[in-house]
């Protein structure tokens, strides 16, 4: 074979080309993004410098990370329980969602009951959800977990209970065939056969997670990003908001790749397209 | 008990569907048997109810009327004793799991390992007997279609079933894929002296597989002819071409078209 491809010199040129073609094509597309951001920040500082914007209206941008690393103490002291809220929400939501969807499959009677009201609930706005919780559960962590698990619970649950069931009717046929339990059924078909669709909404709840516990926050909170958020507006603190807005989103996007690291490991298999 | 009886005795079997339009008949009083260690092709128009007939004898669907024994039992005895296989037209494979995992799936539910005959081929044993020796760990996405096919015949065969059902398995390949899985289904059954009874709409593929062909009529589906086809055990595809194959083919046509 490699003689083959010696002997023709023309086939070596063309496979280089194409290689180098390849290599520089990865190249655009690492650093085109970063080139994007880098001016999107640049537009950004111009402005504020050229039209003399007040510092109480919008911030430079060296002035946003002046305060990230000044104030840097006191932003993860805010972080940590806007944190404990979204991930103790996020798990809350979707276990519960997980194990409804499951009951659900099983006793079609109780999912023709139910879901109305699961789908009355959700129609609610997450910023009317959250005084009726806060009311509900008092001021601490609870109400704010509380609001990020409601907000996760939904989509988990209308995924999870779509994945349990469009199972491929010749597999479940193969399976009575097979005399196999429920229980089997269960857990080497359903179970299996939901994973890329659970992992999908799980990727919408993590962002969603934050935003409910930071919504939470908003209503007479006095730690957590949310409260952060807004002393700062009132204190017409621009660079402090942007910054904590900063720590804020990057947390999502951190929960939401771990999600997706996750979601490698455990689903290595192509499923068929997941609407 | 199972050991002396007909593999499949069907009597004056009519199965029909009720939905709130209007009642489909898809069987009417359909009579045949199929003795042990046959090989029965199941020929006819789409909406004759073969796919139908097949998954009664499977417990799939219970008959509306008629009376049917398999294996000396009824359908749903012999599907708890585990005698059936059954290989689909689209190959159900579990996406998740390799060939071999995919093979090993009987084994793993319905108490399957220990309902096993002594001396039964292993999942690995099988897969080189259908050809895919060295693609145990392969998914089923990495596999091309006729591929995907061996492997759910390899899992069909893996719980030793007294009786193979195959619901046109090849009706979504090319024709060179189909053709030289026909030739290894022939081998595979004179290896395993498996019951086979098996679905197609190709007359070609009926007589070159069949040692008997029974033809049904649609609506109803019903029996028209059962034809022995009395061809060399050993054949590979060229016998096709012999006079005795194409003289059943028109006979075949002919009764299909009546």
């Amino acid at each position: 074979m490699v003689d083959v491809a010696l002997a023709d010199s023309g086939l070596a040129e063309a496979e280089a080309r194409y290689r180098s073609l390849h290599a520089r094509e990865r190249w655009r597309r690492r650093i085109l993004p970063v080139a994007g951001v880098a001016g999107f920040i640049g537009f950004w500082a111009a402005l504020v410098y050229i039209l003399k914007v007040p510092p109480f209206v919008a911030p430079s941008p060296v002035a946003v990370v002046q305060k990230l690393i000044e104030e840097f103490p006191k932003l993860m002291g805010n972080l940590a329980p806007t944190v404990i809220e979204a991930i103790s929400g996020f798990m809350l939501g979707n276990l519960a969602a997980i194990v409804i969807a499951t009951a659900f499959v099983h006793k079609k009677s109780l999912e023709d009951a139910f879901f109305p009201i699961v789908v009355l609930i959700n129609t609610i706005p997450v910023v009317a959800k959250a005084p009726i919780l806060v009311l509900l559960l008092g001021n601490g962590m609870e109400p704010k977990i509380a609001i990020a698990a409601l907000i996760c619970f939904f989509p988990t649950l209308v995924n999870m209970v779509r994945g349990l069931e469009s199972v491929n009717p010749q597999a479940m046929e193969l399976m009575r065939v097979l005399s196999a339990s429920k229980a089997e059924v269960f857990f080497k078909l359903r179970l299996q056969n939901s994973l890329p669709y659970l992992f999908s909404a799980l990727k919408i709840a993590a962002s969603t997670a934050v935003i409910g516990a930071i919504v939470g926050e908003w209503i007479g909170s006095t730690v957590g990003i949310g409260a952060l958020i807004i002393q700062s507006m009132y204190a017409f603190d621009s660079a402090m908001l942007y910054a904590t807005v900063i720590v804020g989103s990057t947390f999502s996007v951190l929960f939401f790749l771990s999600i997706t690291l996750i979601e490698r490991m455990l689903v290595r298999w192509k499923p068929p397209v997941v609407a | 008990m199972l050991a002396d009886a007909t593999a499949v005795d069907c009597r004056d079997l009519t199965v029909r569907f009720i939905t709130e339009r209007r009642t489909v008949t898809a069987l009417e009083r359909v009579t045949f048997t199929l003795e042990r260690g046959g090989f029965l092709a199941l020929l006819g128009p789409s909406g004759c109810g073969k796919s139908t007939l097949l998954r009664v004898v499977a417990d799939l669907l219970p008959p509306t009327n008629g009376t049917i024994s398999v294996l000396g039992v009824r359908p749903e005895e012999a599907r708890r004793q585990r005698a059936l296989g059954f290989v689909f037209q689209d190959a159900a494979l579990l996406p998740w799991r390799t060939a071999l995992q995919n093979v090993e799936l009987p084994l793993e539910v319905g108490g399957g390992a220990a309902s096993l005959p002594k001396g039964a081929p292993t999942p690995r044993e099988l897969l080189k007997l259908v050809g895919l020796d060295g693609w145990e760990a392969s998914f089923p996405h990495e596999l091309s279609g006729g591929m995907r096919q061996r492997v759910a015949i390899a899992r069909a065969l893996v719980s030793a079933p007294r009786i193979l059902l195959m619901d046109e398995p090849f009706g979504a390949l090319d024709e060179i894929t189909r053709d030289r899985l026909n030739e290894e289904l022939r081998r595979v059954w004179q290896q395993t002296r498996t019951t086979i009874l098996f679905v197609t709409h190709s007359v070609y593929e009926s007589i070159f597989l069949g040692e008997k062909v029974l033809v049904l009529a649609a609506n109803p589906g019903r029996v028209k002819k059962m034809i022995t086809t009395d061809l060399p055990k050993a054949r590979d595809l060229s016998i096709r071409e012999t006079e005795p194959f194409v003289r059943l083919a028109a006979e075949l046509r002919q009764t299909l078209g009546s």
